[in-house]
């Protein structure tokens, strides 16, 4: 059943052989062409889906754009039954939850990637990227939940009213703003549990970059003396930067589009700006799955596509961006990224 | 065993050929606006609903989730006694406006009620076809169930964010021997359209008119507090967030234990909710003076026992209908759920709709939907 059974038995069964060893398919003569028709239908289709879903957005996102113009980026409020269609603090809502994810996730991932490559035994390091793995197959709004019943709580009942007593409480960013209602339900409780979800994506990335750097290189800087510290920052880190990079990109991708999660977690505030990590706010995706269903007029919904088709620019924009990033790595580490 | 490796990736190929033909036609099937069937006369494309195929025995509903518990038992429990399937699609209120609105249901169901100009400009008529409660659920230590007072008045001020403090004076006048945290009240609200977020705010304007200056509608700029999603969303905040108050419908309060407030009503009596207070609203509101368009609020109503925040959920159908058997199979249906549907409907806490008002439904409203002229009912 092996590949080498296959492989093998043509040449060793006689005068047959040879003409068994011809391509496959060689009998009908049609393989080659057909798989050929395959692929390109294959990979039209996936330029179709990316460039069908593009022109979909704009086509129904057109009443808004045309109606609202400018006032949809720049004003505050989004309320459809008062005509109000501003989604500047979704904007900032995303934005900042993905910070906060970012600052939090990109650190630890390092961290771990570094552990998995350089200190621990491969056995160890096999079954931890494992599991690190793993948590990125769990559905998003399983992560929300776990949000909700185990994050809000003891953000709302243990750290911000511990951050309050210390001279933190009037730094601005952490200073409770207007629509503060106890900071369990925040952008900062949405941020940590996104940090959570990007985690295993920028890890997974960084550990595959960092295995690449050269054994020789860094044992030459064992040899000249370097501690395990030195070598991880000074060698394997700096060989690794641009791919590390990339990593964070991907990260950055998932955190700003995700839905479910940020929804039950960020608050759901649209009337406001937040002023704070732990005041509520609002992200543009979570905006979109909590008043799609409700919207029936022809501009509520184009609103909301509209907002789709913002967040799909913001994503191919730094999707394009990490590609670009990860085919310098490419060149720079000789095709071997 | 060549033999065997061979024919196996032909039949990978195969699959994969279906696979991409199906991907083709599909995608050729959505790119379109409008698809063309066999004869040749184009079929308008209606986004994202599929109407089932219709038969005689199966009646297609869609719209608001609240009511849908209910429609689904008594469709199952129809479907036992009369061989009729419903299918309902809980879409939301908005969502079955439209699907009626674009005759791809039977009938279409929402929490809010249109206007008679909306119901007349879609040729629609409504009808109340089940009654629920709004409840205030509060998560407060030692705080028990139905024990903290609020007027509409001190809960509108709750709401514009202007008391913010559980131990406000407003509060603790009204509620002498209730412990009250010296906390901030962390307000919750729904963060979706939604028909509980209509009669919540609808009550707020109707008893606190002078305080509540947001509006009502199924979504609101709100002045303060935070969203959940859903009936559900809001539950689990208040239930995760000391100190908060939300509101829900009676039946997720109820289900999922949480602590219930009482409210004085327009008579100036305390009330906790329960299915005899929203059956009391129901009973004590002015059904006659909503007709034609039967376009009724329930909140605030009349009667010592009356819940104040209890709303209806309407039943939108064609006003002409197109096919005289399906619309028999469907009024036969409503009026089963009316007349033997009320238990099924308390032991899942929604209230029956009171005789007086079905009776008042039956020989008022639809007498006047017609199929080519001829009343659908009796």
């Amino acid at each position: 059943m092996s590949t080498v059974d296959l492989e093998v038995k043509p040449t060793s069964s006689g005068p047959r052989g040879a003409a068994n060893a011809a391509p496959r398919g060689h009998r009908l003569g049609i393989g080659d062409p057909l798989f050929r028709v395959l692929a390109t239908v294959c990979g039209i289709t996936v330029a179709v889906a990316m460039f069908g879903l593009a022109g979909v957005l704009i086509y129904d996102s057109w009443p808004a754009i045309t109606g609202l113009g400018t006032k949809m980026l720049t004003t505050v409020a989004w309320s459809p039954s008062q005509g109000e269609y501003g989604a500047l603090a979704a904007l900032v809502g995303t934005a900042l939850s993905t910070l906060v994810a970012m600052v939090i996730a990109v650190p630890l991932a390092l961290v771990i990637a570094l552990l998995l490559v350089e200190l621990v035994h491969p056995a160890v390091s096999r079954v931890v990227g494992t599991a690190i793995e793993m948590l990125a197959a769990i559905p998003s709004i399983v992560y929300g939940m776990v949000g909700l019943f185990v994050i809000v709580p003891y953000v709302q009942d243990h750290l911000v009213p511990w951050l309050l007593t210390t001279p933190l409480a009037n730094v601005p960013g952490i200073k409770p703003g207007l629509q503060f209602q106890g900071g369990g339900l925040s952008i900062f409780t949405a941020g940590v549990v996104l940090a959570i979800m990007v985690l295993p994506f920028i890890t997974a990335v960084s550990r595959d970059v960092l295995k690449m750097v050269p054994q020789v290189t860094k044992e030459a800087g064992y040899g000249m003396g370097s501690t395990t510290w030195e070598v991880m920052r000074k060698i394997s880190m700096r060989y690794a930067n641009s791919g590390i990079v990339g990593a964070v990109f991907i990260g950055l991708g998932r955190a700003l589009g995700e839905t479910m999660a940020v929804a039950y977690l960020i608050g759901s505030v649209y009337t406001d700006l937040p002023r704070s990590l732990f005041d509520p706010g609002t992200s543009i995706a979570s905006l979109i799955a909590n008043q799609f269903s409700e919207a029936t007029r022809t501009l509520d919904l184009s609103a909301l596509i509209e907002l789709g088709l913002i967040l799909f620019v913001i994503t191919v924009l730094f999707q394009i961006a990490a590609q670009a990033w990860l085919r310098r790595v490419q060149r720079v580490t000789g095709g071997r990224a | 065993m060549k033999k065997s490796a061979r024919s196996w990736r032909l039949m990978l190929l195969v699959a994969a050929v279906l696979a991409v033909a199906a991907l083709a036609v599909a995608v050729a099937g959505c790119g379109g606006s409008s698809t063309t069937d066999a004869s040749g006369t184009p079929a308008p494309a209606i986004s994202g609903f599929t109407p089932a195929p219709m038969t005689a025995d199966t009646i297609l509903g869609a719209g608001a989730s609240f009511p849908a518990p209910l429609y689904m038992k008594w469709g199952s429990d129809y479907n036992g006694v009369a061989g009729v399937k419903l299918n309902y699609q809980s879409i939301g209120s908005g969502g079955g406006i439209s699907a009626i609105e674009a005759k791809t249901v039977d009938f279409g169901a929402s929490d809010a009620p249109l206007e008679q100009t909306e119901l007349e400009a879609n040729g629609l008529a409504q009808f109340p076809m089940v009654v629920g409660g709004v409840v205030l659920v509060v998560n407060l230590d030692g705080v028990a169930d139905g024990q903290l007072k609020l007027t509409p008045d001190v809960l509108a001020s709750i709401y514009m964010g202007k008391t913010t403090m559980w131990n406000d004076a407003s509060i603790t006048k009204l509620n002498a021997g209730v412990k009250l945290p010296a906390s901030k009240i962390n307000v919750v609200h729904r963060s979706d359209g939604s028909g509980t977020t209509w009669i919540f705010t609808h009550y707020l304007t109707d008893a606190a008119g002078s305080i509540w200056t947001a509006g009502a509608d199924k979504e609101i700029p709100w002045p303060v507090g935070i969203g959940g999603k859903g009936s559900e969303g809001v539950a689990t905040s208040v239930q995760q967030l000391s100190g908060s108050i939300g509101y829900v419908e009676y039946a997720y309060a109820k289900q999922t234990g949480m602590t219930t407030t009482q409210l004085q009503n327009k008579e100036g009596a305390w009330v906790k909710p329960s299915i005899a207070s929203f059956t009391s609203a129901a009973k004590n509101a002015d059904w006659k003076a909503s007709l034609p368009s039967m376009y009724m609020v329930l909140v605030n109503q009349p009667g010592q026992a009356t819940w104040p925040i209890t709303g209806a959920s309407f039943i939108l159908v064609q006003k002409d209908q197109a096919d005289a058997s399906r619309a028999k199979t469907m009024f036969t249906f409503f009026d089963w759920g009316y007349s033997n549907g009320a238990t099924a409907a308390t032991s899942l806490d929604y209230v029956p709709i009171p005789a007086s008002v079905y009776d008042l439904v039956e020989k008022q409203v639809w007498p006047t939907l017609t199929v080519s002229g001829t009343p659908v009912w009796p």
